[in-house]
């Protein structure tokens, strides 16, 4: 730990220096108010230059303005980074769609490279007809569109014993939320006919982990797609490409990449992703299977640890995330008092089944210490715990599905930090 | 169209096709392929293969997985979760070596090589002596510590009604007070701190 508290201290310092400096361009501004902005009174280049061309940018990038908009990693948190996990940005997002380039991974076996036209789906076990299935052949079934979030089960799954990483791309970033274009699967697996005795599917990644899990029918019949498309261009790599399984509203490593095998069994296959991995153990030595949805869940990810607010007392804008695995959210409550008063916060945008929904709450602020919360009501009347609610239920070894009310902490100078209070 | 109508996509499986992928195991053995092998085939194999990162006793290097041992500390504060002390069913550990193992060269594996290993991990848990041999037709028979360990998610009885419910919006608490902060740990990558400011 000593080389990294040094070099912690030292971006700790920058950082601060940072805010205040951040503050003191306040004052600056003023300034060249008076003798005119030179952002206006000067030809900037841009104003006199001619931009690129259309040719430039085939496939475009953001701004380079932007380049710390990006997907970030925690060395210290696997053994190695090809099964490991990044995070999205949520901090520095708005709306509810996840850009795919900044689409948080998690691969087992690292992201496999796949050649569509090699690519197959095999669909086996009980059905009437085991059958295979190319690309081709899946471009020519009816499909659907649908906006959802995918959580990782291990989101905030470091909080578990308290706050341990600043910031909400650290402690909430395992998730995106992308419109899929896909095959509704019951339709795939009506196409080998299910027999009678068919309780269960395999679903099974092409990559080197092979992933499995077991997912009981119903769920497979009812909102399961098989989808080749994320926000209207094919997957990313990263995401499964050319084809993915959706598991709306269930946690994210069900989800299978690269998806190449569905079987069709009587019983599940408690494969190691669903005994060693996401089971949930409690204190008394006993562990939860099969836990499969994802509970309402909501973060504010403005201001953040890593979104100080940089303008000082007055108007300011708190803007956060909310979802949940079991229905749409109707309501988010946000309290800048560390709970004390609560207020129902705005909510923006489009409100779909099993998606994130994007809220607001627009406050004139008075320079004094924030204690932020905000607390997700879903459609069937849940409403988020505080991580000592589950606490006292599940105990601090569960590892997953940690949804408990986050706080933030920001002091006079409008620096976030991640802490939980009393 | 029915909903049940068959749009005549795709093609029928090969037996051979699916012999090839199909390689999933179940608790009751099911998947199972023929063949054996013993607990000191399976320490050579363990050697050359797998002790570079799970360390020759399944102690595990650096951050690779503890494979052995950690019996009785699932209700400890730093419980060790291993095939041993926490897998309910022996099947995972052969689907899961035979799917996925070695890291990085993934289904290199024989079907005898993988019973010997699944074997040596049973003896480095205690389980098994070291003439023990596994195969197809014993593998069902080997019962795990921890096999009763898991029940079904239950949170629609035990946390669901809970949490269910109008909440408070005013005056429900009188003091707040920090109890932990992230930045006392301070384990956040660095760049992300330096980025912000």
């Amino acid at each position: 730990m000593s080389a990294s508290d040094k070099s912690g201290t030292a971006s700790r310092r920058t950082f601060l220096k940072g805010a205040l400096a951040a503050g003191g361009a306040v004052a600056g501004a003023g300034a060249a108010r008076a003798a005119g902005d030179p952002a206006i009174t000067q030809i900037q280049p841009w104003m006199q230059e001619l931009g690129d061309g259309v040719d430039v940018a085939p496939y475009g990038k953001p701004s380079e303005y932007e380049d710390q908009v990006i997907r970030r990693t925690v060395e210290w948190l696997t053994a190695d980074p090809v099964s490991s996990i990044n995070f999205t940005p949520l901090h520095d997002l708005d709306g509810i769609i996840t850009p795919n380039g900044l689409c948080f991974e998690r691969h087992h076996g690292g992201a496999a490279h796949i050649d569509p036209a090699e690519h197959r789906l095999m669909i086996n076990g009980l059905v009437d007809t085991p059958l295979v299935f190319t690309m081709e052949d899946i471009l020519r079934f009816p499909r659907e569109n649908h906006v959802y979030f995918l959580e990782c089960a291990a989101n905030s799954g470091m909080e578990w014993r308290g706050s341990q990483l600043n910031g909400c791309q650290f402690t909430h970033g395992m998730i995106h939320n992308v419109m899929y274009t896909g095959v509704p699967l019951r339709l795939l697996l009506n196409e080998a006919g299910i027999k009678t005795e068919g309780k269960w599917i395999l679903p099974e990644g092409a990559d080197a982990a092979a992933m499995t899990r077991s997912i009981p029918m119903e769920k497979a019949l009812d909102d399961c797609l098989v989808a080749f498309k994320m926000n209207g261009e094919a997957l990313r790599v990263e995401q499964g490409y050319p084809l993915r399984l959706v598991v709306p509203g269930w946690e994210g490593n069900m989800w299978i990449k690269w998806l190449r095998r569905i079987e069709v069994g009587d019983q599940p296959w408690h494969h190691r992703e669903e005994t060693s991995k996401y089971t949930d153990l409690f204190a008394d030595g006993k562990a939860r299977r099969f836990t499969w949805e994802m509970d309402a869940k909501s973060v504010i990810t403005s201001p953040s640890p890593q979104v100080p607010i940089p303008h000082g007392p007055g108007p300011l804008v708190i803007k956060g995330l909310a979802w949940s695995g079991r229905g749409t959210i109707p309501r988010v409550d946000v309290t800048i008092d560390g709970g004390k008063t609560w207020a129902q916060a705005r909510m923006s945008g489009p409100s779909l089944d099993k998606s994130m929904h994007a809220f607001y709450l627009d406050i004139n602020w008075d320079g004094q210490p924030l204690y932020l919360q905000s607390r997700a009501h879903d459609s069937t009347g849940y409403v988020q715990p505080t991580k000592q609610a589950l606490r006292e239920i599940r105990g601090v070894n569960s590892i997953y599905h940690n949804n408990g009310i986050q706080t933030w902490y920001v002091n006079e100078q409008g620096v976030a930090e991640n802490v939980e209070i009393s | 169209v029915p909903a049940d109508a068959r749009l005549g996509l795709g093609r029928e499986a090969l037996a051979e096709e699916i012999a090839v992928w199909d390689i999933d195991v179940r608790p009751d053995g099911t998947g199972l392929p023929e063949g054996s092998g013993d607990v000191m085939t399976g320490e050579e194999i363990f050697v050359e293969s797998c002790a570079v990162c799970h360390g020759d006793f399944g102690e595990g290097v650096g951050r690779w997985p503890v494979l052995t041992g950690g019996f009785n500390s699932l209700t400890k504060d730093r419980p060790v979760k291993t095939t041993g002390s926490y897998w309910p069913y022996l099947s995972t550990v052969y689907d899961y070596i035979n799917r996925a193992m070695p890291f990085g060269n993934a289904q290199s594996l024989q079907p005898d090589d993988v019973y010997a290993i699944t074997a040596y991990l049973l003896y480095m848990n205690d389980l098994v002596d070291e003439d023990f041999t596994l195969s197809r037709e014993n593998f069902a028979g080997v019962e795990m510590p921890n096999a009763d360990g898991f029940y079904m998610d239950d949170r629609a009885e035990t946390e669901i009604p809970v949490f269910t419910g109008e909440p408070c919006m005013e005056a429900c608490k009188d003091t707040v007070e920090i109890t932990m902060r992230a930045a006392v740990l301070d384990v956040t990558p660095d760049e992300t701190a330096a980025e912000a400011a």
